[in-house]
C-alpha cells in the first residue's frame, strides 16, 4: 500500500472559504493543531498565495509576512508551505518565505502554462526551499497537455507536480487517467488536490493514488473554494481504511478539525449547495462562489445562469472582473426580457 | 530623383523575432518614415525570420550583433528580453543609435506616449516598460490628474497564444516595472500589477482591469470626463483601445475596464497586447526622431 504525504491547505485554501480573513491567531493555532497531529507539511497564507491580497480578488486581513511567521512559529515537526502564482507573487515574496523558515514553495499557474513558472521554481530552489510545479484546474485541459506540462515542470526542477482539480468537475476514472498520463512523463512524485463540488474528492483521492499519486492535500472541515477541498480528517480516516500509509493521527486529526471549527465557528462549513454543483458541472473554478454569490445578488441575476456562463467563457483562476461583467449583462438581459 | 526632395528616413533594425518583433515588423514595413533594414534574432527556426525573408527584408540569426554588423542603422527596437536588453543598451549608447526597449528591463527613461512623451525629447534609450503599462497608466493618470490616489493596481488579462516565451520568463520583471510605473508615470502612491494567462480557445482580447483607490467623496463627473479624454488620446495610435467598463465607484476606489483589440498585423486580433506595445514603439520612434 502507497506512503502518503500529507499537505494540509487549511490556512490557504481555507481562506476562500473565509474570504481571506484569517488572523494571525487562527493561523498559530491551526498549525500548531495539525503539526500536533503529525501532519507533514502546512500551507498557508491568502487564496491566491503570497503577493495575492489585492482589490482584484480580495484583501487579506493580515500581510503575507504576518501570516507566514505565525505558521512558522507554532511548528515543531511540519514543513510550512507557501504557493505562489507569477504574475501575482514576485521573487520578494519567496526571498520573505525562505527568510522565515517557509521549507516548501508551490508554484503555481493554469494548468496549460508550466513555462511562465521557470523563473519562480528556479528562484525558490535558489533560495533552499523545496519546490512543487502546481497546476491549477487540471481538470480543464487533456491528460495529453497535463502530461506535457508536468514534464516542463520537471526540467525546471521541481521536486513533485501537483495536480489541482479546483473545480471539482472529474469522476474517478478520469482523475486516474490523469495521473496515469503523468505518471508516464515524469520520474518525480505526483500530488493531487480535489475539490468537492460533486461529492468526488475523497474517491478522487483514492483513484489518484491507485494510480501512483503520493502527495495529498485536504483541508479541515472541507474549507476552500467552491464546496471546499477534501476534508482533512475525513481523508485521514479513509487513507487508513484503505490501507496506505499516513503519519497523521487519527484523534489527533480530528482534535484539529474541532479547533479550527471553533476558531472561525460560527462561519459554517462548506457544503454541497446547488451553487457549487453548478460549479462543478459547469468547470468552473470554485474560488468563484463568494463573487458569484455577490454579483448575483448585486446585479439581479440568476446564479446559475451565471455559472453556466463562465464555463462558457472558460474562465480561468482570478477573473473576478469577467463575473461582473457577465452579471451585469444577465441582469440587462432579464430586465429587456421582462 | 534629386536627395534634396526625398524626406528624411531613419534605418531601423527589429531585434527578437518573437511575436512582438514580429508584429513590428509589419508596422515598421508600411511606415514610410522608416527604412526597415534588418530582422535580427537567435533562433533559426522563428516564424519571425521566416516572415522577414518572405518579405524582402534582410535577416540574422546573429541576435543583437547584427545591429553593429550592419552599421548604418539609426534606431533599434529591442523586443528580445530582459537581460539581453540590458546586456546590449550601452552598445547602442556608444554607437549612437536610438534604442526603443519593447523588454522590461527599464534601463532608460520609461514612456507613455499620452502621459510623458514630451520631456523626453533627448533620451537615448526609451523603454516602454510593458504592453499592460501601455494600456493601463493612461487610465490611472487619467484618474490622478483630477483626484488623489493612495494606489492603484491593474489586471492584465492576455490570451495564452499571444505571449511567447520572452514573455513568459519575465513575468517578475513585467509585474515590478508595471507596477512601478503606475506610481511614477501613472500618478498613484503605490501600485501593484496582476497578469493573469487565459488559455481559453477562441482566445480572448486582451483586456485590463484598472482599480484606482481615491476614497469615497471624489468628482466622478470629473473623472469620467478626464477618462474619456485620455481614451480618445490613446486611441489616436492605437484604434483598438477600448473601454468596456466606465469608471464608476465601488467603495473607496473607482474602477474601469479597458479592451484593446489589436490591429492584425501579424497575431489576430485578440493579441490587442502586442498591437499596442508596436504601436507604441513606431510613435515614439517617429516622433523622437523624426520631428
Amino acid at each position: 500500500m502507497a506512503d502518503i504525504t500529507f499537505v494540509d491547505v487549511t490556512l490557504r485554501d481555507g481562506n476562500h472559504t473565509y474570504g481571506h480573513r484569517f488572523t494571525p491567531e487562527i493561523v498559530r493555532r491551526t498549525a500548531a493543531a495539525l503539526d500536533a497531529a503529525g501532519v507533514d507539511i502546512i500551507e498557508v497564507g491568502h487564496g491566491d498565495g503570497l503577493g495575492g491580497s489585492t482589490l482584484h480578488v480580495g484583501q487579506a486581513a493580515a500581510s503575507d509576512e504576518e501570516l507566514v511567521a505565525a505558521a512558522v512559529s507554532a511548528v515543531k515537526h511540519a514543513k510550512v508551505a507557501i504557493l505562489m502564482l507569477p504574475g501575482f507573487g514576485v521573487f520578494k515574496d519567496l526571498e520573505m518565505a525562505a527568510r522565515l523558515g517557509v521549507k516548501v514553495a508551490r508554484i503555481a499557474c493554469h494548468c496549460t502554462e508550466a513555462d511562465t513558472t521557470e523563473q519562480h521554481l528556479r528562484r525558490a530552489r535558489e533560495l533552499g526551499m523545496f519546490t512543487v510545479g502546481y497546476l491549477v484546474s487540471a481538470g480543464m485541459t487533456s491528460a495529453e497537455r497535463l502530461a506535457e506540462e508536468a514534464a516542463k515542470l520537471e526540467s525546471y526542477g521541481a521536486g513533485y507536480v501537483n495536480l489541482a482539480e479546483s473545480q471539482g468537475h472529474l469522476v474517478p476514472a478520469e482523475v486516474a487517467e490523469r495521473v496515469r498520463a503523468v505518471r508516464k512523463a515524469v520520474s518525480i512524485p505526483i500530488g493531487f488536490h480535489p475539490h468537492n463540488n460533486l461529492g468526488l474528492a475523497v474517491g478522487n483521492i483514492l483513484a489518484a493514488i491507485d494510480e501512483g499519486a503520493s502527495y495529498i492535500d485536504g483541508s479541515l472541515k472541507g474549507f476552500g473554494g467552491g464546496a471546499g477541498n477534501a476534508q482533512t480528517e475525513v481523508v485521514v480516516a479513509a487513507l487508513k481504511r484503505a490501507g496506505h500509509e499516513v503519519r497523521t493521527d487519527l484523534f489527533g486529526i480530528l482534535d484539529a478539525a474541532q479547533t479550527f471549527h471553533a476558531l472561525v465557528a460560527p462561519h459554517p462549513m462548506p457544503v454541497i449547495d446547488n451553487d457549487s454543483i453548478m460549479m462543478g458541472y459547469a468547470n468552473v473554478y470554485g474560488g468563484y462562489v463568494l463573487p458569484v454569490k455577490r454579483a448575483a445578488a448585486e446585479y439581479g441575476c440568476d446564479p446559475r445562469d451565471l455559472i453556466l456562463r463562465l464555463g462558457e467563457r472558460k474562465v480561468v483562476a482570478a477573473q473576478e472582473d469577467v463575473v461582473v461583467e457577465e452579471a451585469k449583462r444577465l441582469s440587462q438581459e432579464r430586465r429587456k426580457a421582462a | 530623383m534629386s536627395s534634396l526632395a526625398a524626406p528624411k528616413r531613419a534605418r531601423a533594425a527589429i531585434v527578437g523575432s518573437g511575436n512582438i518583433g514580429t508584429d513590428l515588423m509589419y508596422k515598421l514595413r508600411r511606415n514610410p518614415r522608416f527604412e526597415l533594414a534588418l530582422v535580427a534574432g537567435v533562433d533559426p527556426a522563428s516564424e519571425g525570420l521566416a516572415r522577414a525573408l518572405e518579405l524582402g527584408i534582410a535577416t540574422s540569426t546573429d541576435g543583437a550583433e547584427a545591429v553593429f554588423e550592419d552599421g548604418r542603422i539609426d534606431v533599434v527596437f529591442d523586443a528580445t528580453s530582459a537581460k539581453v536588453h540590458a546586456a546590449y543598451a550601452p552598445r547602442y549608447a556608444d554607437a549612437g543609435i536610438l534604442a526603443i526597449d519593447l523588454t522590461p528591463a527599464k534601463v532608460g527613461k520609461s514612456v507613455v506616449p499620452s502621459v510623458n512623451l514630451d520631456g523626453n525629447e533627448k533620451a537615448t534609450n526609451i523603454n516602454l516598460i510593458s504592453c499592460a503599462a501601455q494600456a493601463t497608466v493612461p487610465m490611472v493618470r487619467a484618474v490622478t490628474r483630477v483626484a488623489a490616489a493612495s494606489y492603484a493596481e491593474i489586471v492584465a488579462t492576455v490570451s495564452s497564444r499571444s505571449i511567447g516565451p520572452g514573455t513568459r520568463q519575465n513575468l517578475e520583471e513585467f509585474t515590478h516595472t508595471t507596477s512601478n510605473a503606475l506610481a511614477e508615470i501613472g500618478g498613484a502612491d503605490r501600485g501593484k500589477s496582476l497578469v493573469i494567462v487565459n488559455p481559453a480557445d477562441p482566445p480572448i482580447i486582451m483586456r485590463n482591469t484598472v482599480y484606482v483607490v481615491v476614497g469615497k467623496d471624489v468628482d466622478m463627473d470629473a473623472i469620467r470626463k478626464s477618462v474619456l479624454e485620455m481614451v480618445a488620446s490613446v486611441q489616436r495610435y492605437v484604434p483598438g483601445y477600448t473601454l468596456l467598463v466606465e469608471p464608476f465607484l465601488r467603495g473607496d476606489h473607482v474602477m474601469i475596464g479597458l479592451e484593446v483589440v489589436g490591429a492584425g498585423d501579424y497575431l489576430p486580433s485578440y493579441a490587442g497586447n502586442l498591437d499596442i506595445i508596436t504601436a507604441v514603439a513606431v510613435a515614439v520612434a517617429e516622433k523622437r526622431l523624426l520631428h
